[in-house]
């Protein structure tokens, strides 16, 4: 066979493979580690799942700030429960990651770089309790909306991960509602400072369910295997219409004051985003874009010691059984 | 009230209440995230165990106080914990290092503690006695780790035991009321874990190629609340919203 024939058959093989492996998707059959898939596949997962287990690694930063306050011992508990179920979440999101052939330490150096991205939200700072809510209801919120559907998507093990940590972000957005239950409960500081969240957490969890989709530039490709079910528009509207409820039963006031009813649509029109603080954020300007990677970096090289010592450690050990086994 | 039963129950329960602040701090910011996780889940069975005291406390105490009153609002020289827990995170090695030198003693003490007169203590220490199990186990590993893995690792780890070891002894000292309730047969005289004590530790600093510090010369205070700077810092952290914003439910 001449190299321009192996050549055509190399690609009509890969063309059949690619077809094959369409179709599975389309049969809604999971794509397991070991399986064919195209590179930009492969790609686009690793992207993607990288950069969630990113923002719940991040995202324990802001939250993790108020361990040392919280206001009771039961809400102490709490939060420190909430903050290592992120860090679980980041963990198996990264295994996750990790079957698609990249190393945790090959991630952790994309995101200690500022090559990978996470989630923007973390960038705004946690300046009272209230915010600990705030976060649980609105982030968490926004964060389920955009995740349950990833419950179903293609690769198994993303999936498989998901709906496990879908299960516990709904406890996590129930304990936020919570706490600001609470505070709209108590006195009128406590109101205050509930609302005052609001108002600054808002159009930031607005700007979590991504660009408009005009902008959106992965949104195609990724509905196309299942890595999206719906828009990032359609999720934002989900978000809004189901949230406003919930706002007024706390006796909260969403800071829009284009958000109203209408009856035409069935939804909730609401007033303009701001991209452009959106853009700002996520190219590296937010209030605490670098205070969250210099706590990240530098909880990474303050630990390059504990994890060498334990590497050259459990070497020790090994070197010391072998020795055993061979006296023996 | 039962004065001497309240006061020994704050001195079990404030060394849970300060370990597990300590602990918390590091929340998110630990050498990996398995330690991260690690931590956080010690931190959280120490405030768990916390919480069944003060409750306790509470009940004894009556009125108004709460788990949260007891936790929150007292005067730095009200807090009994021991000096070592309080000590700060001030690396990995010093907070394994504090972590593991409390945890020996505690599970020591639960031990003894749960076959107490008093049915609550007794239930407490039974249900704490399976989660201390693993703390000395994950401390204890890593003091192993630490000392016999690199160079480096071995001399933080030296370092941190040989700044924390004069805080040991206080752990032994017993106060008025321990000794009152130990002889009723519902608290325990610490001074009888104090051999126990110091045997599992040399042999796991030696198993870890570390040397116990010779120095005789000890610290003490933290049971009669005389605390070290570090201790009003720790306070004012934990106390904030409750001082900022009193008589207020969250």
């Amino acid at each position: 066979m001449s190299e321009a024939q192996l050549k055509n058959t190399g690609a009509e093989r890969s063309r059949s493979l690619e077809e094959i492996f369409e179709q599975r998707i389309v049969n809604d059959e999971k794509i397991e580690p070991k399986d064919w898939m195209p590179e930009k596949y492969r790609k686009t997962h690793i992207r993607q799942i990288s950069q969630h287990a990113h923002s719940e690694i991040v995202g324990m930063l802001p939250e993790g700030n108020w361990i040392t306050r919280a206001p009771s011992l039961r809400r102490k508990v709490a939060l420190l429960a909430k903050v290592q179920d992120e860090a679980g979440h980041g963990l198996y999101l990264y295994s996750a990651c990790e079957t698609l052939g990249v190393s945790r330490d090959e991630l952790y150096d994309q995101l200690h770089s500022g090559k990978a991205k996470y989630s923007s939200i973390f960038n705004y700072p946690t300046i009272t309790w209230a915010d600990m809510g705030a976060i649980g209801w609105l982030v968490d919120g926004a964060a389920i909306i955009n995740q349950v559907p990833l419950c179903n998507t293609s690769y198994g093990p993303y999936a498989r991960a998901m709906i496990r940590v879908c299960k516990e972000e709904s406890f996590h957005q129930r304990q936020g509602f919570e706490i600001m239950m609470s505070l709209c409960n108590g006195t009128e500081v406590q109101k205050q400072m509930a609302q005052d969240a609001l108002n600054r957490w808002w159009w930031p969890s607005l700007m979590m369910l991504g660009p408009t989709d005009d902008v959106s530039v992965h949104t195609a490709q990724s509905m196309k295997w299942k890595l999206k079910r719906k828009t990032n528009d359609e999720l934002r509207q989900q978000f809004i219409d189901q949230t406003v409820p919930q706002a007024d039963i706390l006796g909260l006031t969403v800071p829009d004051p284009d958000l109203k009813w209408n009856e035409e649509t069935g939804h909730y029109d609401f007033g303009e985003i701001d991209w452009e603080e959106f853009w700002q954020v996520v190219k590296g300007h937010g209030p605490c874009n670098k205070e969250r990677m210099n706590d990240r970096v530098g909880a990474w090289e303050r630990g390059t010691w504990v994890r060498d010592a334990a590497m050259a450690h459990a070497e020790k050990q090994q070197i010391k059984k072998e020795n055993q086994a061979k006296a023996v | 009230m039962k004065t001497n039963l309240y006061n020994y129950i704050l001195e079990l329960a404030d060394n849970c209440l300060i370990a597990g602040q300590r602990l918390g701090e590091l929340c998110g910011h630990g050498p990996s995230l398995e330690t991260d996780i690690a931590c956080t889940n010690i931190s959280l069975d120490l405030f768990g165990q916390t919480r069944s005291y003060f409750q306790y406390a509470a009940d004894i105490k009556g009125g108004d106080a709460t788990e949260d009153s007891i936790a929150f609002l007292r005067y730095e020289r009200e807090y009994k914990n021991v000096l070592l827990v309080e000590q700060p995170n001030r690396d990995f090695a010093y907070t394994v290092a504090r972590q593991y030198l409390f945890d020996v003693f505690h599970l020591l003490l639960l031990e003894k503690l749960q076959f107490s007169q008093d049915m609550t203590l007794s239930a407490i220490a039974k249900k704490s006695i399976k989660e201390v199990s693993y703390h000395v186990r994950f401390s204890g590993d890593w003091i192993k780790r630490l000392g016999d893995g690199t160079e480096e690792s071995h001399e933080k780890m030296q370092a941190a035991i040989d700044g924390l070891w004069q805080y040991t002894n206080e752990l032994f000292e017993v106060t008025e009321e321990a000794k009152a309730l130990a002889e009723e047969g519902m608290g325990i005289d610490v001074s009888t874990i104090k051999d126990a004590y110091y045997q599992n530790v040399t042999l796991l600093f030696e198993e870890a190629t570390l040397n116990v510090p010779e120095s005789k010369y000890f610290q003490k205070g933290g049971k009669s609340g005389i605390h070290t700077e570090h201790m009003g810092y720790l306070l004012a952290d934990m106390q904030y919203m409750q001082r900022a914003y009193p008589n207020m439910n969250w």
